[in-house]
């Protein structure tokens, strides 16, 4: 299995039935390929729609209706679309149950940085900060480790999205939990040991006993 | 009925220095013609406030390209190089907004608010140099109110009084710019007799539309 599906099905498995659920553009948004139907969760996108749904064929697409990538997408029966101060009333006002995110940098406080690197990408915020700031749970999906070099690391050296400590990382080696007392590794990856997990991580890892392997639902 | 005008002669309203609010998320929901014709008007020194510049030579990225853009405030640059290079190399001054707190100053100008409290933001650069404020023992950060001399947006549909209907998510921004602009002129995909848009259906009542832009010939 890819890294990447190894992510997004163990994200899958952490999305609560009738939740209302927003992902980010990239690998968070794959994770809607492994959710199951019958649990009714709804996905958001911060351009404005409740119940997107994935893109259409070519040329069964409609301009007018988009994700926060400017991507087209479809929409579930039922959806229903607003405008830019309700979503943004969606996600700060404590309506959303869950997003999911990538990371630049995630730290031992559980605090979370992933959108600047000052001088090199200007990309700007979007919605990210409200997104951390507002939503329920904050999930971040993201490699465990970028062209070798820990993503998951003391204290962030790139500028933070938020003050507010996010709920859950998932990545390709690892499920890592941030507490009060510190980054608790929760889950292994597949095969893979927890000791190829804190080589991969410059943080300080809480470990107590056996950390299981996580569930994909399938076999890896 | 309201004014009508062709993009053309829409532009021609628009000082060098303007102030403008542009509708559109990505270029989904922007005023295409109008944008166009801005782009090709010489038009210098514009401050922009949008949600973002789409993509390079798409929409408010002619603008961009155009080297129209003086000031800009938005949310996301991403997807844009080009008004990256700009911001870097100081050619457009660009402060960057929470997406959530944008459209909250935006809405508070067109509300007349003086401004709104938000946790978003609250101890990141975002912050910086901005005003907190503290009620019963919580801090909250000061998001001031925005306003322009036009708002430049996009509906669905447009009635001869301007009133306006939006679809799916070209809706965003436009409804909220819509009472923050001192001069709103609004380019709609279909314009229709009075009466044919039911009063429930109409999110942005024709008394804030200024002009119209004429349907392409």
């Amino acid at each position: 299995m890819k890294p990447e599906e190894i992510i997004q099905r163990r994200v899958a498995r952490e999305l609560k039935p009738n939740s209302l659920v927003n992902l980010g553009i990239g690998l968070p948004t794959g994770v809607a390929k492994f959710i199951d139907e019958h649990d009714n969760i709804l996905f958001e996108s911060e351009n404005g729609i409740v119940g997107l749904a994935a893109k259409p064929p070519e040329g069964m697409d409609d301009p007018d209706l988009t994700d926060a990538g400017g991507g087209t997408v479809s929409a579930i029966p039922g959806a229903a679309t607003i405008d830019s101060a309700y979503s943004f009333g969606l996600i700060r006002g404590g309506h959303l149950d869950a997003t999911v995110l990538g990371a630049l940098e995630v730290d031992e406080e559980g605090l979370l940085a992933n959108w600047v690197v000052p001088g090199k990408m200007v990309p700007g915020m979007g919605g990210a900060m409200d997104l951390v700031t507002g939503a329920r749970r904050v999930i971040v999906a993201m490699n465990h480790t970028a062209r070798g070099a820990p993503k998951i690391v003391p204290k962030c050296t790139l500028p933070l999205t938020s003050i507010r400590r996010i709920s859950l990382i998932v990545t390709d080696l690892a499920v890592i939990e941030p507490t009060d007392e510190g980054l608790v590794l929760r889950e292994r990856a597949p095969g893979v040991t927890v000791d190829q997990i804190v080589a991969a991580t410059s943080a300080k890892l809480v470990i107590d006993g056996d950390v299981p392997e996580m569930d994909l639902g399938v076999a890896a | 009925m309201k004014p009508h005008l062709k993009p053309e002669d829409a532009v021609k309203l628009i000082p060098d220095g303007a102030r403008l609010m542009i509708g559109g998320f990505m270029g989904v929901g922007s005023p295409h013609r109008l944008l166009e014709a801005l782009a090709q008007s010489g038009k210098r020194n514009l401050t922009v406030i949008a949600n973002d510049t789409a993509r390079p030579g798409v929409d408010i990225g002619k603008l961009i390209r155009a080297g129209a853009v003086s000031k800009l405030i938005a949310s996301h640059i991403g997807l844009n190089p080009e008004t990256q290079k700009g911001m870097i190399s100081g050619e457009i001054d660009v402060e960057l907004v929470p997406q959530g707190t944008l459209v909250e100053r935006i809405r508070a100008g067109g509300y007349g608010l003086g401004g709104v409290l938000t946790k978003t933001g609250l101890g990141t650069i975002a912050a910086d140099g901005q005003q907190t404020v503290e009620i019963d023992g919580e801090l909250w950060l000061l998001a001031k109110p925005l306003k322009a001399d036009f708002a430049l947006i996009a509906a669905d549909q447009a009635d001869y009084s301007g009133n306006l209907q939006y679809q799916l998510t070209s809706t965003n921004f436009n409804p909220i710019m819509a009472l923050a602009g001192a001069t709103v002129i609004c380019e709609a995909r279909e314009i229709l007799p009075i009466g044919m848009i039911p009063p429930d259906v109409v999110k942005t009542p024709g008394v804030v539309v200024d002009y119209l832009i004429e349907r392409a010939a």
